[in-house]
C-alpha cells in the first residue's frame, strides 16, 4: 500500500465507514449532492476500495471532494453498512492534511470556513450567533432578520434570551473560565493548528 | 405481532433529572424554542432540567464543515460531559440534532475503540484538569417531548383541528437528518420510520402528510450553506421537498432541526422573492413550526413569545384556524412594551 492509501486507512472512522462496498450504487440515487453535482458516491467508494494511489491522488486534489452535505443519507440505505459521507469526511481531512485542498475551487473555500466558522469557536464560545450573521451577507434571511438584528437588544428578552448577559440562558455570553478551557483544548488537540494552517493558506494566495 | 416488531424501533428515554445543553442555531434563530422546552418540562411537567451556563459549542458546525478536528471534537464533547458529571446528571440532553449526532457519534466511537476514550481522557486532563462520565441516557428534546406527549396533552387548552371545518389540520413532519440517519436505533421510529414528531401530531388531534420527498434533506449542507455561492445547493433541496409536498396542501411545517425549521422557512421567502412562488393557494407560504412552538401554542402560550413573529413565514392565519388568540399590537413590540418599527415587507410573500 502507498503512502495516501495507509493515511485514510488509519483514520479511526475507516474501519465503520467502508467495509466491503459492492458497487449497487444506493447512495447515488439517494444523495441530495449527487443530484445536484457531478458527484457519486458510489464512484467515490470504489476509487478508495481499489487504492490507487495516483486515482486517490487526483481525487483528493478535485472538487469532487467538497460537494457532499453531510446528511448521511447514504448511510441509511447502504446493504453493507458503509457510510460514503463518513469516507467523504476521511478524504478531506486527509487532502487538507497533504496540503492537496489548494487545488480545487471548492477545497479552498476551507479557508474561508476557518476564518469564519472556526474562528467563531475560539472567539465567542459558539459556532453560530446573531453577531456573526450579518444581514448584509444573508439576503436570504429576509426583512425579519435585518429587524431582528437591529432590535436584538430590546427584543431577545422577550423570547427569555441573555443576549450578551452573565449567567444561564440562550446567547449569554460563554463565561471567561470556560473560554479559556476551550481555547486550551483546542490548543492540545490540534484544533488550532488546522484553523491557522487553513486561514495561513488563504493568505498565501 | 405488529406492536413486538414496533418495540424494536423505540428507543429508552429517560424521566426525569435532565442535563441540557443548548445549541448554537437553536440560541441564534429560535431562543423562545428553548425557553418554551425548558417552561413545558420544569413547570409543566414538573421535571428537573439543569441548564448550565458554563456550556459552549459543541464544535457540531465545525466538524462536519471540516474545520475541527475529530480530536478536539471528542475532548469539546469530553468537557461538556465532565460538566454534567460534576454536577451530578446522567440523562444528557442536546438541544441541537446535529449535536445529537456529534454526541451519539463520540460516544459510539468511544464504544468501538477504548482507545480513543482513553486518548480523549488524557487530552481533557492535560488541557482542563477534567474527568468525565458517559451519560447513561442521550436524548434529543423532541425525544422528551414526544415521550411526554400524553401528559402534555392533558394540560393543552387547544388541539390540531380546524375549528372552521372540524377536521385535522394537516401537517408535514420533517426530521432533521442527523437525528437518525447516521445512528437509526437512537432514534424513535430509527432511519426509516421516524415517529418523534409524527407520534406528537396524530396525539395533539392532527393528521401527518405523506408525501413522496418526505425524508428527503432540507439542504443545509454545512459548507453548501455557510460559504454564501454554495447556496444554490440549499435553496434546491428545499424546494424539491416543498413541490413535493405542495399538492398534499399542507397547514403547516413542523421540524425537529434547528437548521431545517430555519431553512424551509427562509428557503419559502427567497423563492417567493426570486420567482413570486409561493407553496399555499394564498401567497402567505407555508408556515414552519419548530416542536416547541408547536406544543407551545397548543398549551396557549403567547404566539410572541414563542417567537413566530421572527420566522419569515408568518402564522396568524394558521392561529386563526387553531382558534388561538393573538394581540398584532404586541407583535413587534420589545420585552419593555416599547412599540418597534415592523420589519419591512417583502415584495411578493404576503405577510
Amino acid at each position: 500500500m502507498g503512502n495516501l492509501v495507509d493515511l485514510i486507512k488509519a483514520d479511526v472512522r475507516y474501519q465503520d465507514s467502508l467495509k466491503a462496498c459492492m458497487n449497487c450504487g444506493i447512495c447515488t440515487a439517494i444523495c441530495p449532492a449527487a443530484e445536484f453535482f457531478e458527484y457519486d458516491p458510489r464512484r467515490i467508494c470504489d476509487m478508495v476500495q481499489r487504492g490507487d494511489e495516483d486515482v486517490i491522488e487526483k481525487l483528493l486534489r478535485s472538487d469532487t471532494i467538497w460537494y457532499c452535505g453531510q446528511c448521511m443519507s447514504c448511510k441509511t440505505r447502504c446493504p453493507r453498512g458503509n457510510v460514503p459521507g463518513a469516507v467523504i469526511t476521511i478524504l478531506r481531512t486527509v487532502s487538507q492534511n497533504m496540503g492537496y485542498y489548494k487545488d480545487s475551487y471548492y477545497g479552498r473555500q476551507q479557508e474561508e470556513l476557518a476564518e469564519g466558522i472556526g474562528t467563531n469557536i475560539v472567539d465567542i464560545g459558539y459556532c453560530v450567533h446573531p453577531d456573526k450573521v450579518a444581514p448584509s451577507k444573508h439576503p436570504e434571511q429576509g426583512p425579519v432578520w435585518e429587524w431582528y438584528i437591529k432590535n436584538i437588544d430590546e427584543v431577545a428578552p422577550k423570547f427569555g434570551a441573555n443576549y450578551h448577559g452573565d449567567g444561564p440562558g440562550a446567547l449569554r455570553t460563554i463565561s471567561p473560565e470556560s473560554m479559556e478551557e476551550l481555547r486550551k483544548i483546542f490548543e492540545i488537540t490540534g484544533g488550532d493548528e488546522l484553523r491557522e494552517m487553513l486561514i495561513k493558506g488563504k493568505n498565501q494566495k | 405481532m405488529a406492536n413486538r416488531f414496533w418495540n424494536e424501533y423505540q428507543k429508552k428515554i429517560a424521566d426525569n433529572h435532565f442535563y441540557y445543553e443548548r445549541s448554537c442555531i437553536r440560541q441564534t434563530f429560535f431562543p423562545g424554542s428553548e425557553t418554551a422546552f425548558l417552561r413545558m418540562l420544569k413547570e409543566e411537567l414538573g421535571k428537573d432540567v439543569f441548564d448550565d451556563f458554563r456550556l459552549h459549542t459543541c464544535t457540531g458546525i465545525g466538524y462536519h464543515a471540516d474545520v475541527v478536528p475529530l480530536d478536539t471534537t471528542m475532548t469539546v464533547v469530553g468537557r461538556i460531559f465532565s460538566l454534567m458529571t460534576e454536577k451530578g446528571y446522567e440523562n444528557f440532553v442536546p438541544s441541537c440534532v446535529t449535536s445529537f449526532g456529534i454526541f451519539t457519534e463520540m460516544v459510539h466511537m468511544w464504544e468501538e475503540h477504548p482507545e480513543l476514550l482513553d486518548k480523549t481522557r488524557e487530552n481533557l486532563w492535560k488541557a482542563c484538569g477534567r474527568e468525565f462520565n458517559i451519560p447513561k441516557n442521550i436524548a434529543h428534546p423532541s425525544d422528551l417531548i414526544y415521550h411526554f406527549r400524553f401528559e402534555l396533552k392533558k394540560l393543552m387548552k387547544y388541539s390540531l383541528v380546524n375549528r372552521f371545518t372540524g377536521k385535522p389540520l394537516r401537517v408535514v413532519e420533517h426530521i432533521g437528518c442527523h437525528y437518525a440517519k447516521i445512528f437509526p436505533d437512537k432514534g424513535v421510529g430509527k432511519a426509516e420510520f421516524p415517529y418523534v414528531l409524527a407520534g406528537m401530531i396524530e396525539a395533539w388531534g392532527g393528521e401527518v402528510v405523506d408525501y413522496p420527498e418526505r425524508r428527503h434533506c432540507c439542504g443545509f449542507g454545512f459548507r453548501q450553506y455557510i460559504v454564501q455561492e454554495n447556496r444554490g445547493y440549499s435553496i434546491s433541496n428545499t424546494k424539491k421537498k416543498l413541490e413535493s409536498m405542495e399538492p398534499y396542501e399542507p397547514d403547516f411545517i413542523v421540524t425537529n432541526c434547528p437548521g431545517c425549521t430555519l431553512f424551509l422557512d427562509r428557503w419559502q421567502y427567497t423563492i417567493a422573492e426570486m420567482e413570486n412562488k409561493t407553496y399555499d393557494r394564498e401567497g402567505y407560504g407555508i408556515p414552519v413550526l419548530t416542536y416547541e412552538e408547536m406544543a407551545g401554542l397548543l398549551l396557549g402560550y403567547n404566539p410572541w413569545e414563542l417567537g413566530l413573529q421572527i420566522h419569515q413565514v408568518q402564522a396568524e392565519r394558521l392561529l386563526d384556524k387553531i382558534g388561538i388568540p393573538y394581540d398584532l399590537k404586541q407583535k413587534y413590540n420589545a420585552a419593555s412594551g416599547k412599540i418597534l418599527r415592523a420589519p419591512e415587507k417583502p415584495e411578493n410573500l404576503l405577510v
